[in-house]
């Protein structure tokens, strides 16, 4: 083969030598770039060996998708019972919501997704009427849930499941920012009777546990009310959950609102702005964007916190699985309850914190220290 | 002057307190929900079904107190609870009764302010244990860790056992009896205790149930029985006499099926006509009608047609009567006359 001659400088450029690019190098240097990298990735490999195939075998290949009760499972294959699953799929989705008004849940769920993306997307086009939607959304999903004005009344103890999940997720998120907003303000406020009402009760709220609160509603509060009081149980919880975000939700919204250089509200001040503009055009957006991750942080919480419901003895998606369990055609299939009420919460989890990420790369300012 | 409006409001209070004070009866016919406090969830006891019907021992007592009262069975809301805030869920009024395979003890019963009514379930605790342990006897048990529910008599019980019998054990507790079963599946403990009626289930339904035993040794008695909060004897009255409506009825032969022949008219045995209504008017002493008993007996037949529905012979707990037979055939079930 003649060789290939260039004139000076005419050189193309060679690709890089084969032992620093491509997957062969990328595998030397972080997979076996060391001799403790060596002994690590081949525990690791053995582990992944060990654990995935039997996963895969007992939740795929060797599961049940079909069958009337356990032993019929059991009798197809030896992994996972599915088709326990299967068949309560609409009480995990559902709760005891009236079969024939199911499609109530279903359009409030649709339009929950529609309201929230005016709220998370700002460049939607008309994003503003998007957002007087979404403001009047609780009451249009309030009115289809529990009904009346042309809808059968359904009553709130037959909620339950994902719907309860997200019910009250949903209201304890939407709810707690704004309340956690103006409580942080009102702790640094000046005025000492708003401070001293802000501090105590956030400091009360956060010196108790979640459990206790909802305790203190399902039961204590009959107690208290006269007898025959009907105030409903789902409402209570509803309350107690979002004053208790909410409280949470300061903190992390104060912390924000401290790292805010004393300057710029003296700036705002300089140009005549009032506090409420200062706040909302100058402190508040800057404040918010700093607290982003514990915002979101405090929102997984809270949602993950619902499954707390059981103690007074609403059945989010766990109870509802609990008390499958006890139904004498599928007893001792736990496994397949708590991953399948696992998968649940890590999606809505999972997508609530890239969600956030995403929020946080795009309010990314050059002047970030 | 200012004493005379003293006493108005004094008055005014007193007024507003007794309107207040609704008698059970009335809250119940005019909510027109019997609020029934049940387990979040045991096999054969109360438990959903996959249209989130509740199905259950229980729950078919709940269901004819409900008949008996309201006409009808359907009208029950279930409350479901937990070991722990089943009496608080009674007392503070977010039940009208309670039926939770909860155990009838003095303290319960006195501290604790509840009435029970007639036992309609008598159990008592014992132990599962695994047969390659090689442990054939509760007093064998010393050292082992135990999976226990928190709040319940067994877990009391547990505790006297081993301290009379001079024993130590780990107790591995949990909240609720579906998770003592996981723990237990999960080998995170050596045996496994609660109501014998319990356990069967629960072996029934492991994976290899002939690889477990349930030890000899029963160590307390458990009777089980339904109860409402202490303060409304009409209520209290109410409920009693439906539990023992339902047992007398099978004492007496009367069942879903045959029920409306019996009742149709008086007829010649007159404990039957009672019970029907067709002689006498019982229902009035509890401030319902005459037709009481045979609207609770309509729901779901008496106490042995309720009793092999849910947890007999031929479902899946598949208990025996045992002492739960009716005194008529060697069992303890002993209802006192209606009459």
């Amino acid at each position: 083969m003649k060789p290939i001659s260039y004139k000076i400088g005419e050189h193309p450029d060679l690709p890089p030598p084969a032992s620093v690019t491509g997957p062969l190098a990328w595998v030397r240097n972080n997979l076996f770039s060391s001799p403790t990298n060596v002994v690590m990735t081949l525990v690791s490999v053995w582990l992944l060996f060990e654990l995935i195939p039997p996963m895969l075998n007992w939740m795929l290949f060797d599961a049940a998708f079909s069958g009337e009760n356990r032993d019929a499972c059991r009798a197809q294959a030896g992994g996972a019972c599915w088709a326990f699953i299967a068949e309560r799929f609409r009480l995990f989705t559902y709760g005891f919501y009236p079969a024939e008004e199911r499609w109530r849940v279903n359009l409030a769920f649709v339009l929950l997704l529609l309201a929230l993306v005016p709220v998370l997307y700002d460049r939607l086009p008309l994003r503003k009427y998007g957002l007087y939607y979404s403001m009047v959304f609780p009451l249009i999903a309030g009115w289809l849930l529990l009904g009346g004005w042309g809808l059968a009344p359904v009553d709130t103890d037959q909620f339950g499941g994902f719907m309860l999940t997200l019910v009250i997720g949903v209201t304890g998120i939407a709810f707690s920012l704004p309340i956690g907003i103006l409580l942080a303000m009102g702790r640094q406020s000046s005025l000492p009777v708003i401070r001293l009402v802000c501090v105590g009760f956030i400091e009360f709220i956060r010196g108790v546990p979640l459990i206790t609160l909802l305790f203190v509603a399902s039961t204590m509060l009959n107690y208290f009310l006269p007898k025959g009081t009907v105030f409903d149980l789902l409402l209570r919880v509803l309350i107690m959950v979002t004053l208790f975000a909410s409280a949470y939700m300061a903190e992390v919204i104060r912390g924000g609102l401290q790292a805010i250089p004393k300057g710029q509200v003296e700036a705002a001040e300089a140009i005549g702005m009032k506090y409420w503009q200062s706040m909302r055009l100058v402190v508040l957006p800057q404040a918010l964007k700093i607290s982003i991750p514990g915002i979101v942080n405090t929102f997984i919480g809270l949602y993950k916190d619902t499954t707390l419901v059981i103690i007074i003895g609403l059945l989010d998606p766990l109870g509802i699985g609990r008390s499958s369990l006890a139904d004498t055609k599928w007893t001792g299939l736990h496994n397949e309850v708590y991953l399948f009420v696992a998968i649940f919460f890590f999606i809505s989890c999972f997508s609530m914190s890239r969600y956030s990420l995403y929020l946080e790369k795009k309010l990314q300012t050059e002047h970030d220290h | 002057m200012r004493i005379t409006r003293f006493m108005i409001l004094g008055a005014v209070l007193a007024l507003a307190s007794a309107v207040a004070q609704a008698s059970t009866l009335e809250e119940v016919k005019a909510r027109g929900v019997l609020n029934c406090v049940v387990t979040t969830g045991l096999a054969g006891f109360a438990a959903p079904d996959e249209n989130g019907r509740w199905e259950g021992f229980d729950v078919e007592f709940c269901r004819a107190v409900a008949a008996a009262v309201l006409g009808d069975g359907e009208k029950v809301r279930f409350v479901p609870s937990t070991g722990k805030t089943r009496f608080t869920l009674l007392n503070s009024g977010e039940g009208d009764i309670l039926f939770r395979n909860t155990t009838e003890t003095m303290s319960r019963d006195t501290d604790l302010k509840l009435t029970f009514l007639p036992v309609n379930y008598y159990d008592g605790q014992g132990f599962l244990i695994r047969k390659d342990s090689g442990i054939t006897s509760a007093m064998d048990l010393s050292g082992a860790s135990v999976c226990i529910q928190t709040g319940t008599t067994t877990e009391l019980n547990l505790a006297d056992f081993f301290s009379s019998n001079k024993m130590d054990y780990e107790p591995v507790n949990s909240e609720t009896n579906e998770e003592s079963i996981a723990n237990y599946t999960s080998n995170r403990c050596d045996t496994y205790t609660t109501d014998a009626s319990a356990l069967a289930s629960t072996r029934a339904a492991l994976k290899d149930p002939s690889a477990h035993i349930i030890l000899p040794e029963i160590i307390s008695k458990e009777p089980l029985a339904g109860a409402v909060r202490h303060g409304d004897d009409n209520w209290t009255d109410i409920a009693k006499w439906v539990v023992n409506a339902l047992i007398i009825a099978e004492e007496l032969g009367v069942t879903k099926a045959n029920l409306h022949d019996h009742c149709a008219a008086a007829g010649d045995n007159p404990s039957i006509n009672r019970l029907c209504g067709t002689e006498g008017n019982m229902g009035a002493f509890i401030g319902l009608d005459a037709q009481w008993a045979v609207r609770a007996i309509d729901n779901a037949g008496n106490y042995a047609e309720i009793f092999n529905a849910t947890i007999g012979p031929d479902t899946p707990l598949a208990l025996e009567r045992g002492l739960n037979a009716s005194w008529k055939s060697g069992g303890i079930l002993y209802a006192a006359p209606i009459r």
